[in-house]
């Protein structure tokens, strides 16, 4: 069973080669968007070499879901998410920081969700359920 | 003139790898220009015919239902000049084919010199993105119109395929 730090190392070394950025900048809180400058179509390589690295198998949308304000129109209101559409976000992204998003929910926000740390999470539990 | 920079296909095993040849011909307007009297294959060019290469071999695998686009080239590397009266020999393999895209690994060979190898992924675009609106069919050589380069292949077994 990999270890956190082992989970962690990995996860840095894949964004490295995906995003072309220095292990410095991978910090547990980077966001990918923001601070590693990450773009839509890395995302698919990012779990490419994911599910390479680590020999797992990521379905569509799970690490990284689509359309997410615009999946219902119940979740925004006046560029924020509505409490519906927090609870959406906390079942759809169980190891993102949504409390912190909670705090300034506009939707240009949402990607601040995708975090190094929460693709770590994510790995961690993929690689606990044995799947 | 068509953008078509492969030739032919020599190998192609559906779901897995393809090899296509592409001739370098002084015919080639733009290898007057670059360079003037040193004529030189782009290695932009060779990196769209890796990507016609291993595009195809990911369409194909879908039968054409999804247009396929270049999406991201995270690895490049040109080791040699290729010029005219070379020919060039595409690989292409098929690393990952999901249903929102996938990617291959290509290298570029003449004769038993390596030129250029890459990494290309590709994303899926179907009619019922939202973006799918303003992209031009026509622009899209992975899609159906490049199947004639397909017709004068053969099977990765030496068939007529």
């Amino acid at each position: 069973m990999a270890t956190t730090e082992e989970v962690y190392e990995k996860v840095q070394e894949t964004l490295i080669d995906a995003l072309g950025v220095d292990d410095d900048e991978v910090t547990a809180d980077a966001t990918l968007v923001g601070d590693l400058g990450a773009e839509s179509i890395d995302f698919l390589d990012i779990v490419f070499r994911l599910e390479k690295n680590f020999s797992i198998k990521i379905p569509r949308g799970e690490l990284f879901p689509e359309n997410l304000a615009s999946a219902d129109s119940s979740f925004v209101a006046d560029g924020v998410v509505t409490a519906e559409g927090l609870e959406e976000l906390r079942s759809k992204m169980p190891f993102a920081d949504i409390d912190k998003f909670a705090d300034d929910p506009k939707v240009e926000n949402i990607q601040d969700l995708f975090t190094v740390n929460m693709i770590v999470k994510y790995v961690e539990a993929k690689l606990a359920s044995g799947e | 003139m068509r953008w078509f920079w492969i030739d032919r296909f020599i190998e192609f095993e559906s779901g897995s790898h393809a090899k296509a040849i592409k001739n370098v011909t002084l015919a080639e307007e733009h290898l007057h220009d670059h360079f003037p009297g040193f004529a030189v294959m782009p290695g932009s060019l060779m990196l769209e015919g890796m990507a016609q290469t291993g595009g195809i071999l990911l369409g194909e695998k879908n039968n054409f239902d999804h247009i396929v686009i270049l999406a991201k080239v995270p690895k490049i590397q040109f080791h040699r000049w290729v010029c005219p009266g070379d020919t060039l020999i595409y690989s292409a393999t098929l690393l990952e084919a999901r249903d929102e895209g996938g990617s291959v690994e290509c290298a570029a060979h003449v004769e038993d010199r390596l030129v250029a190898e890459a990494e290309i992924v590709f994303v899926h675009l179907d009619p019922d993105d939202p973006q799918y609106g303003p992209a031009d069919q026509k622009n899209f050589v992975f899609s159906m119109n490049l199947m004639g380069i397909l017709d004068v292949g053969k099977a990765g077994d030496g068939s007529d395929e």
